[in-house]
């Protein structure tokens, strides 16, 4: 049994219960599995890491890494800290190269074509591979209508209506009803699960067809993390989502897949991947039956 | 025997205090002492400017600060007239600063970005250093290469300027005379401020949140569009603090102001003209022949030019902490 | 359980660095855009450094927005227009400060002889050639001032300062904002004061002792700044160290504090005396100007170097000029020099 697996889209669930895991986590994701329509959208062929490897300065932090996002899907980064997942979400889409004395290696393929390639325009790539943080970003400076408009407006894109693509923005994000007389105040006078959704509408607006999600519910109350977690769910139906999460029952609720990450003191690695109910109910791996289990992280 | 449910009381608390040691307070005494050495200090230059120069403000009045002629002579009776007016100094003052503030802020702003975000390690180092190095000119070094490096090569853009902006006011000369000019001598200001405004700016920039920062890039900004839509409008407050310090500055410079600048006593905003000053250069020029009535008048203008640069400085030291220390 | 395969270790890349046709690209629009400026100066009548230098920004951006265009649109060329302009910016302000050091250096150097070091200026007029004739008089002047702004600024600068950082009293927002105050006091004003307060009320007439007094207020506020931040670096472990041994305060802060920031308080009072130590327009009204040696700081004028430069440049004559810039290479040396042994004494660490 290798690292690196490839998963491929399918449909076929195997909801059987287990004494190992605790039985609500993988009757969740089991549920979900048996919601979600087997098939797949017209989404061209996703996100796929190959062999990605990532070095801060001489540390080598992050290990052979392959995995093939399927378009539609979401997947779920879990692991223990410092085990690699946030810088592993960076690499996909170059806001890994910020941090100075970083190195990479591997490829990283967007609807087939390596985004690493020399002489390719990063700033569009990042159009493409959109991101939400952790802690929710929106621009002080700005107001509600012009942070989600303010993809638009760096990158220069031409828009015809935009009333129109704030509404639809929003309306996706979910928090169109909640705004929508005040979108000339200052987004600082948001709560906070409103300025993260802020975020997400923001990150919408420039149509990309991959999201990355850094723990974006972590600074949140459970409230707006189910909010969001709808919202997720939502927006799975047009894009390509990969979260990295801390929460085990929030990757049980949202994701389609689970991949598993793990330090042993040397470079992060990825254990394995799976779906998601296979992942908490029947784990291959010992390492991944101890973590969902809960005997350590 | 009826049993209450317990109620909580929380205890008051206690005051801890401690008798310091005798060699303490002898400490803490001179220490405080000396710290308000300081005010004592500032009140001193403000008691003896205005006692000196008071005579020259209870006889010209407010005509001190509004009227623009400055000179002392004599009637028939031989009895000494004297009329003092700041009024010219004053604007010119003003004029010179604005003049550095429009060449300073600018080129610092852009070294301060080109410092933060854009230049390598070993360019930066030197870079700084260079800068550092500026804030360390003595300033009759300043009036010295004003005089006989720039005003050359500046008679000659103003010149160019001349001929091809003198349509506005501003730029336009009575008298082809360019040399000594307001113009010149905000350049050589300029100089003088910029190390105080980039590093102000260098510092509020490089405390940019980073997390709005890689909001920008995330959504595909080039750096400039991050820059844009980020640090600029998060270091704006920062950059005005930084130039108000050095309008503070500039109000105060002396005598390399002097060297460069022809100080006439009359109001000139046509910058590129050989004629201009400012209250601190006037007071030297003065000084050499000046009589009993006369040094009063300059003990007044002392005054002024201090109460002037304090008010300034207050301002601006307000604006920089305030934007230096919230993470607006 | 999985098995690990040997696999060949894989070497750091990074695909978003520079590549050699990307500085090959850059050296080709450089190339060419100084071939561009060149010609167009050659052909029109432009002329003169500054035509020279707005040309080749000129074309430079537009070749290389060229190259760019094609890649990343327009918002691609803002960005490159904004670094090159940053980067203008940058070259603007070296070129101001390598002006000024070369001009010092190059006209300078002409009148720097022996006789210029060990001489003074009673046997010498305006008009007499460089050879005879010195600063030494107003070298000794400047040495004497800096000693009597050290002797007054440094305690009253660190004390202070030890106000702000270990007592911590009532009054520190108040003290505070009197030394930014101070720091923004003009020269000349304090000039004025010394002569307004002292000259005028006392028999006192100018002397070096004076013109200290003045430098001093100007020399207090950065020795207080810098001390401050010098003394916010000792670790407060090392107050609570020593007051957990039931000493004094002032015990702790005389043979803890101090002594763990002796280094950066060094560099304090270089700070300070940088700052003064050509400053001229207070001297001018508490020194006076004067052509040889003057040993008694209390009484009577006194040359010194900055007043040297002054009376130079005032004198007109080439002569006195050529001593302008000489007497202010000296200065600015013996400037360079503290700032280098600043920077030296303000990178040691604070002593455990």
């Amino acid at each position: 049994m290798d690292k690196s697996s490839q998963i491929t889209q399918n449909g076929t669930l195997m909801s059987e219960n287990q004494n190992t895991t605790p039985s609500s986590l993988s009757d969740v994701a089991a549920k979900r599995a048996e919601a979600k329509v087997a098939g797949t959208s017209p989404l061209g062929t996703g996100l796929e890491a190959r062999g990605v490897h990532a070095w801060f300065d001489k540390h080598h932090a992050l290990e052979d890494v392959s995995l093939d996002f399927s378009a539609g899907t979401v997947t779920a980064l879990i692991g223990p800290s410092g085990c690699g997942k946030s810088t592993f979400i960076r690499t996909l889409n170059r806001m890994h190269e910020f941090i100075p004395r970083t190195s990479m290696a591997g490829q990283v393929l967007l609807d087939g074509k390596d985004i690493y390639e020399p002489g390719i325009d990063v700033t569009k790539i990042r159009l493409q591979i959109g991101m939400v943080f952790q802690k929710p970003n929106p621009f002080p400076s700005m107001t509600i209508g012009e942070n989600v408009l303010s993809g638009i407006k760096l990158a220069q894109l031409k828009v015809d209506n935009h009333e129109d693509l704030l509404e639809e923005c929003l309306t996706r994000a979910g928090l169109w009803t909640e705004v929508k007389d005040r979108l000339s105040a200052h987004a600082g006078g948001l709560s906070g699960g409103q300025q993260q959704r802020l975020c997400i509408a923001r990150a919408l607006a420039v149509k990309p067809k991959v999201l990355l999600m850094d723990e974006p519910c972590s600074a949140l109350d459970p409230g707006s993390t189910l909010r969001i977690e709808e919202t997720i769910s939502q927006l799975s139906k047009s894009m390509t989502i990969v979260i990295v999460t801390h929460n085990m029952q929030q990757a049980a609720r949202v994701s389609d897949y689970t991949a598993f990450f793990l330090s042993d003191g040397g470079p992060g690695q990825m254990i394995e991947v799976g779906p998601t109910n296979e992942i908490f109910s029947r784990p291959r791996d010992e390492r991944t039956e101890n973590y969902v289990t809960g005997r350590f992280g | 025997m009826s049993i209450d449910a317990p109620v909580k009381v929380t205890p008051e608390a206690r005051k801890i205090t401690t008798k310091p040691r005798v060699s303490d307070q002898i400490f803490r005494g001179i220490v405080t002492a000396f710290s308000f050495s300081a005010l004592l200090i500032l009140s001193l230059i403000a008691i003896f400017l205005l006692l000196k120069g008071f005579t020259t403000f209870k006889e010209q009045g407010l005509g001190f600060i509004t009227h623009f002629e400055w000179s002392v002579t004599q009637d028939e009776a031989g009895k000494e007239v004297a009329v003092f007016g700041l009024q010219a100094m004053l604007i010119g003052t003003v004029v010179i600063s604005f003049v550095a503030l429009a060449i300073a802020v600018p080129l610092s702003v852009l070294t301060a970005l080109f410092l933060t975000f854009y230049a390598p390690e070993r360019v930066k180092k030197v870079l700084v250093t260079i800068v550092d190095l500026m804030a360390a000119f003595p300033s009759i070094l300043y009036g010295l290469w004003g005089f006989f490096v720039l005003m050359p090569m500046a008679e000659y853009w103003a010149k160019l300027i001349q001929k091809w902006l003198g349509w506005i006011y501003i730029f336009d000369v009575p008298q082809g005379v360019y040399s000594r000019s307001p113009f010149i001598a905000g350049i050589v200001l300029s100089v003088m401020i910029i190390p105080i405004i980039t590093s102000v700016s260098r510092e509020v920039f490089s405390q940019t949140p980073l997390d709005r920062i890689q909001a920008a890039y995330a959504l595909g900004a080039t750096k400039w569009g991050m820059i844009r839509a980020v640090v600029l409008p998060f270091g704006a407050g920062g950059v005005v603090g930084g130039s108000m310090l050095g309008l503070g500055r500039a109000f105060g410079e002396t005598v390399a102001v002097y060297s460069v600048l022809n100080i006439v006593f009359r109001t000139n905003f046509q910058i590129l003209f050989t004629q201009g000053g400012n209250v601190a250069s006037m007071i030297i020029q003065k000084w050499g022949e000046a009589g009993k009535t006369e040094i009063s008048a300059l003990m007044a203008a002392g005054l002024v030019l201090f109460i002037l640069t304090l008010i300034v400085n207050f301002f601006a030291n307000f604006v920089v902490t305030r934007a230096v220390k919230s993470g607006r | 359980m999985s098995t690990i395969s040997q696999k060949p270790s894989v070497a750091p890349t990074r695909p978003w660095a520079a590549t050699p046709r990307d500085r090959a690209m850059t050296a080709l629009s450089v190339a060419l855009s100084i071939l561009a400026t060149l010609t167009i100066v050659a052909v029109t009548p432009m002329k003169g450094k500054l035509a020279y230098f707005f040309l080749f920004f000129i074309t430079w951006f537009i070749i290389d927005s060229l190259f760019v265009v094609s890649k990343s649109g327009s918002k691609g060329v803002k960005d490159s227009l904004a670094a090159k302009v940053t980067l203008f910016g940058g070259v603007i302000v070296s070129m101001a400060v390598f002006s000024i050091l070369w001009a010092t250096i190059s006209n300078g150097v002409k009148g720097i002889n022996l006789a210029f070091v060990t001489q003074n200026m009673r046997e010498a007029s305006l008009f007499d050639p460089i050879g005879k004739g010195g600063i030494l008089h107003a070298i000794l002047g400047t040495v004497i001032l800096i000693v009597i702004a050290i002797i007054f600024s440094v305690p009253m600068g660190i004390l202070t300062a030890l106000y702000l950082t270990e007592i911590k009293g009532r009054a520190a927002g108040i003290i505070q904002f009197l030394v930014q105050a101070m720091s923004g006091v003009p020269s000349v004003v304090a000039g004025l004061f010394i002569y307004a307060a002292i000259i005028l009320n006392t028999p006192l007439r100018s002397s070096t002792f004076l013109g200290g007094l003045a430098l001093t207020i100007l020399m207090v506020p950065t020795v207080t700044r810098t001390a401050q931040e010098v003394l916010n670096l000792v670790p407060s472990d090392l107050r609570e160290a020593g007051l957990a041994m039931g000493a004094t305060q002032w015990k702790t802060v005389a043979l803890v504090v101090v002594p763990a920031a002796r280094s950066g308080l060094i560099t304090a009072t270089i700070l300070g005396v940088a700052r003064i130590a050509g400053e001229t327009a207070p001297l001018l009204f508490t020194v006076g100007v004067f052509d040889s040696y003057n040993f008694n700081p209390f009484k009577g004028d006194s040359g010194t170097i900055p007043t040297v430069v002054w009376a130079g440049l005032m004198g007109g004559t080439p002569e006195s000029i050529q001593r302008a810039w000489s007497a202010i290479l000296v200065l600015l040396i013996v400037v360079l020099i503290m700032f280098v042994a600043a920077r030296a004494f303000g990178s040691k660490q604070p002593k455990r």
